[in-house]
């Protein structure tokens, strides 16, 4: 059953579930941020609406800087601006930033230990039809070996306002992963968060299987485990929206309890969270692990559901990838 | 302004001193850069003993004008001019590229936290000093008048970046920006004009809005009379192409790339110390 101390959402699995945007949420994030904050500043390569940066822009007119398409020096400005002072956040397609411009990342913001936020929109292949070129599963991946970087991707709008308000407080740079479509509200304003801290949504009766979700897809984690509900498998599902630094006494405290684990994410399996589940708990409490994710492929256009089905991202593969952690 | 005779004279001997400190340093790493470090030192020495306003007794000092080094690998004459202005002991600078020190093979902020950025990949030196110069614009807008002087090598204008950063401060109309621009026509694998063409370099940078003055890297005078002239331009950023030999001051090592990247062994190193000790004596009995 869902976890009550979170005051999740109560129609959870009601069809009309109200659904968001993720990036939404970082652009309302980003304005209360903003409010709050005189250092914060904005700064965006040509996609301001898109990124929903542009309820920032245009409160705080003076607080935004547009770059025109360059997000090599969107990166490196920031940095500059961060060495004055200032708490910059910067935002493009995560195909862009943090893609086309890792190096700047690392050099001038990570290596140079400038605190800027990095919100990357559009991850995932969820994107659709704009096809492969724009949609970015490798973003975790690229992110999460930087020294200094949190990494972030939030499950829902809510959860990304607190994510983007509290990043604001931290010392670091900070990555925090979004996604363009419509993306069910899982969590309330009153459900608590916490960067670094992993959170069990879903918890079964004496669980046989762990499932780790990142991201939007932990939806599709619940609604797994409540499919397998009625088969009498019993589940726990966790919600890990900071990728880095690894909730590792959350994660070991799972393994303990259950067979194995199926990490869920919209992204390639190769160096994204469930490789980062696997590091942390091959280390410390090794148990079969089934991957979700993009298996060395790039994306395509499609429809949402198309791409999650041939990819192998529904529901439907995770409930199979808990049947393979029983059958193992 | 004119710069008086004394000041001209002090400034010639200030250089001469940090390029012995190149060599002394070069030659004890056993590695790095020789060129750059030694066209450059004139360009540093106005800058850290006459135009910049910093305290180097207090690098935190939060008034102080910025100094951002893009074209990192020319840091041994970062480093000797910080030791010279009195930032830490000259003695120092012999643990250049060495385990543990804090003079690290590319400037890095982690070991040296008085460094305004940490740098050596090409190219992102001058976003950041636009970053700086924004902050500046945002506080105070048009009356900030805090400078940020940012140095680039030529062959960085070969980077796409520089030119994505070029544009931006051309277009937020940054006053308070000084970049310069160190034209030794040389890079690693030959002259900028085989390996790539950059000419004509002040129509480039006058085609993204900015000011440009030409001066002889190596003229004091020029070199002062620049950076005041650059505080005097309104609405547009200033890009100083300052025309320098590369290897400066020892005449072996000018103007080829050969020297580019690489440090002088302790034969060319006693050639190159009694070359510049007897141009130092000499500036010190003309001064006298």
């Amino acid at each position: 059953m869902l976890n009550p101390e979170l005051k999740l959402n109560s129609k959870m699995f009601d069809e009309k579930i109200e659904q968001v945007p993720i990036r939404q949420g970082f652009g309302e994030g980003l304005l209360a941020a903003g409010e709050k904050n005189l250092k914060v500043v904005g700064l965006c390569a040509d996609l301001t609406e898109s990124t929903k940066m542009n309820l920032f822009a245009e409160k705080f007119p003076n607080r935004f800087i547009e770059l025109g398409v360059a997000e090599q020096n969107l990166a490196s400005v920031a940095s500059g601006l961060a060495a004055m002072g200032k708490i910059p956040f910067i935002s493009s397609y995560a195909m862009f930033s943090p893609g086309r411009n890792w190096e700047q990342i690392r050099t001038t913001i990570c290596y140079n230990d400038r605190p800027v936020k990095i919100a990357g929109s559009h991850a995932g292949i969820s994107v659709g039809p704009d096809g492969g070129t724009h949609q970015a599963v490798e973003d975790i991946a690229i992110t999460r070996v930087l020294p200094r970087m949190i990494v972030i991707s939030p499950c829902d709008s809510v959860e990304a306002k607190k994510a983007t308000e509290d990043s604001v407080d931290t010392d670091t740079p900070v990555y925090i992963r979004l996604a363009r479509e419509k993306t069910p509200v899982m969590t309330t304003l009153k459900t608590p968060f916490k960067i670094g801290k992993a959170q069990i949504f879903w918890e079964g009766k004496k669980s046989k299987v762990g499932i780790i979700a990142t991201g939007a897809l932990l939806y599709k984690a619940l609604l797994a485990a409540k499919e397998l509900e009625k088969e009498k498998i019993s589940v726990t599902v966790m919600n890990l929206s900071t990728i880095k630094p690894l909730d590792e006494k959350a994660l070991v405290e799972l393994a303990k309890k259950v067979k194995g684990i199926v990490t869920v994410e919209e992204h390639q399996i190769r160096g994204g969270m469930g490789s980062a589940v696997a590091e942390c708990l091959a280390k410390n409490y090794p148990v079969p692990i089934e991957f979700i994710g993009v298996d060395d492929q790039f994306g395509q256009s499609g429809t949402q559901e198309e791409l999650m089905r041939y990819y192998g991202m529904d529901d439907k593969s995770i409930v199979e990838a808990v049947r393979k952690i029983l059958k193992r | 302004m004119d710069l008086a005779e004394d000041k001209i004279e002090e400034l010639k001997e200030k250089a001469n001193q940090i390029r012995i400190s190149i060599i002394e340093m070069l030659v004890e790493a056993g590695s790095g850069h020789t060129a750059g470090p030694l066209d450059m030192a004139d360009i540093f020495t106005v800058l850290f003993f006459h135009t910049m306003h910093h305290k180097p007794k207090r690098p935190d000092w939060p008034e102080r004008d910025r100094f951002v080094l893009s074209n990192g690998h020319i840091c041994p004459l970062l480093y000797a001019t910080m030791a010279h202005s009195g930032y830490f002991p000259i003695s120092e600078l012999k643990t250049l590229r060495k385990f543990g020190t804090r003079l690290q093979g590319h400037p890095h902020r982690d070991f040296l936290p008085m460094l305004e950025t940490s740098s050596g990949p090409l190219g992102s030196g001058l976003s950041q000093a636009v970053g700086m110069a924004l902050s500046d614009k945002i506080d105070h807008g048009l009356t900030s008048s805090r400078r940020i002087y940012v140095m680039l090598s030529d062959g960085e204008n070969e980077c796409g970046q520089t030119w994505e950063a070029a544009m931006l401060g051309g277009k937020e109309k940054l006053h308070n920006l000084t970049a310069v621009v160190d034209r030794n026509n040389i890079q690693i694998d030959g002259y900028t004009e085989d390996v790539m063409p950059l000419e004509s370099l002040s129509e480039k940078w006058k085609a993204w809005n900015w000011h440009v003055i030409e001066v002889d890297g190596h003229n004091m005078e020029e070199i002062a009379d620049a950076f005041e002239a650059a505080k005097g331009i309104f609405g547009k950023p200033t890009v100083i192409i300052a025309h320098t030999i590369a290897g400066k001051g020892v005449k072996e090592f000018e103007r080829d790339y050969r020297w580019h990247g690489k440090p002088p062994n302790r034969e060319e190193a006693n050639m190159a110390l009694k070359e510049l000790r007897t141009l130092g004596g000499k500036i010190r009995s003309e001064h006298e």
